[in-house]
């Protein structure tokens, strides 16, 4: 075990403001990505449930 | 529909790869969650402090990770794009564009770790030095192949274009790995080359291949949702898109 407490873990031994910058927009960025992807697939399986249920009601798409 | 002469490429087909990612997405998110999990707390909890850099050094357990994987998805996507063009596969140069915004946010990742690194080893946060520089090429590489694709409205125009930039740009990609031998840097040579033994302490060397595979994981994770959105948006109007969607739970 390297950290006698937790303010000793968050410090970094001084480094904290670089060691926790590095890990947290790491974190952010993947975070955005993953939301953005499931979001774009979500939504493009809206469309097409809805495409299919026009087309199956016999409408016309679009 | 006429079936295609290989059997190679029937299982490229779109629709199976729908369903076999589907199949193996939550093995790829479960994967990197429990490997990142293992990962960082070998790093953070049993790897030692280093004797130069202090705790500083803790960076390079997402920061190296994430430059290979900025090198190898520009890889990854050269090579699919390449492949959508040369045998007209659909499926190929799906998987290209997916893997674009990926290769993006791994590269912001590289060169924003690598300052918050370089402020404390270096004492600034950025230097006009070769490895830098031709990292930083990497992201603008990766932006002109989005903007270019998405600024073309016909699909299989935008995907052949994109791949002249993707294939062009890939000589990038050894100017970026060999840049430390070829140049004096201010960055440090390779810790990990196939032809020696790794000049790092075990424990941190083990940390740090735990979160490149946690990022490969993610990698295929999230390019996989990425190209079943893409998938669903270019084949609205197949047969298999259609009985998927009226099988499907509703819009939620």
């Amino acid at each position: 075990m390297n950290w006698g407490s937790a303010s000793e873990f968050f410090a970094m031994g001084g480094y904290g403001v670089y060691v926790w910058g590095s890990y947290g927009i790491t974190a952010a960025l993947i975070g955005v990505e993953a939301w953005l992807a499931l979001r774009r697939r979500r939504r493009a399986l809206n469309t097409a449930v809805s495409a299919a249920r026009a087309a199956a009601a016999g409408e016309v798409p679009r | 529909m006429s079936s295609p002469p290989l059997r190679f490429f029937t299982f490229a087909a779109p629709s199976r790869f729908y369903s076999l990612s589907g199949r193996l997405l939550p093995w790829l998110w479960g994967a990197a969650a429990l490997v990142a999990a293992i990962g960082l707390y070998l790093g953070f909890f049993v790897a030692p402090t280093d004797a130069q850099q202090g705790e500083s050094y803790r960076i390079i357990f997402i920061h190296v990770p994430a430059a290979w994987m900025s090198m190898v998805v520009y890889l990854a996507m050269a090579a699919w794009a390449a492949i959508g063009w040369i045998f007209n596969a659909r499926m190929a140069s799906m998987l290209a564009r997916a893997l674009a915004p990926s290769g993006l946010v791994f590269t912001l990742i590289a060169l924003a770790t690598g300052s918050f690194w370089g402020k404390p080893a270096w004492g600034t946060w950025w230097v006009w030095d070769a490895r830098l520089t031709s990292e930083l090429i990497l992201l603008f590489l990766y932006l002109g192949y989005i903007a270019l694709v998405e600024a073309i409205d016909d699909v299989r125009r935008a995907d052949h274009a994109g791949a002249l930039l993707a294939i062009v740009g890939a000589v990038n990609v050894p100017v970026i790995y060999f840049s430390v031998r070829w140049w004096n840097t201010l960055h440090q040579g390779a810790t990990i080359t196939m032809s020696a033994a790794p000049k790092m302490q075990s424990t941190m060397l083990v940390a740090m291949l735990l979160l490149t595979f946690a990022f490969w994981a993610y990698a295929f994770a999230v390019v996989f949702v990425r190209t079943r959105a893409i998938v669903l948006e270019r084949e609205h109007d197949a047969q298999w898109v259609r009985g998927l969607a009226l099988s499907a739970r509703g819009p939620s």
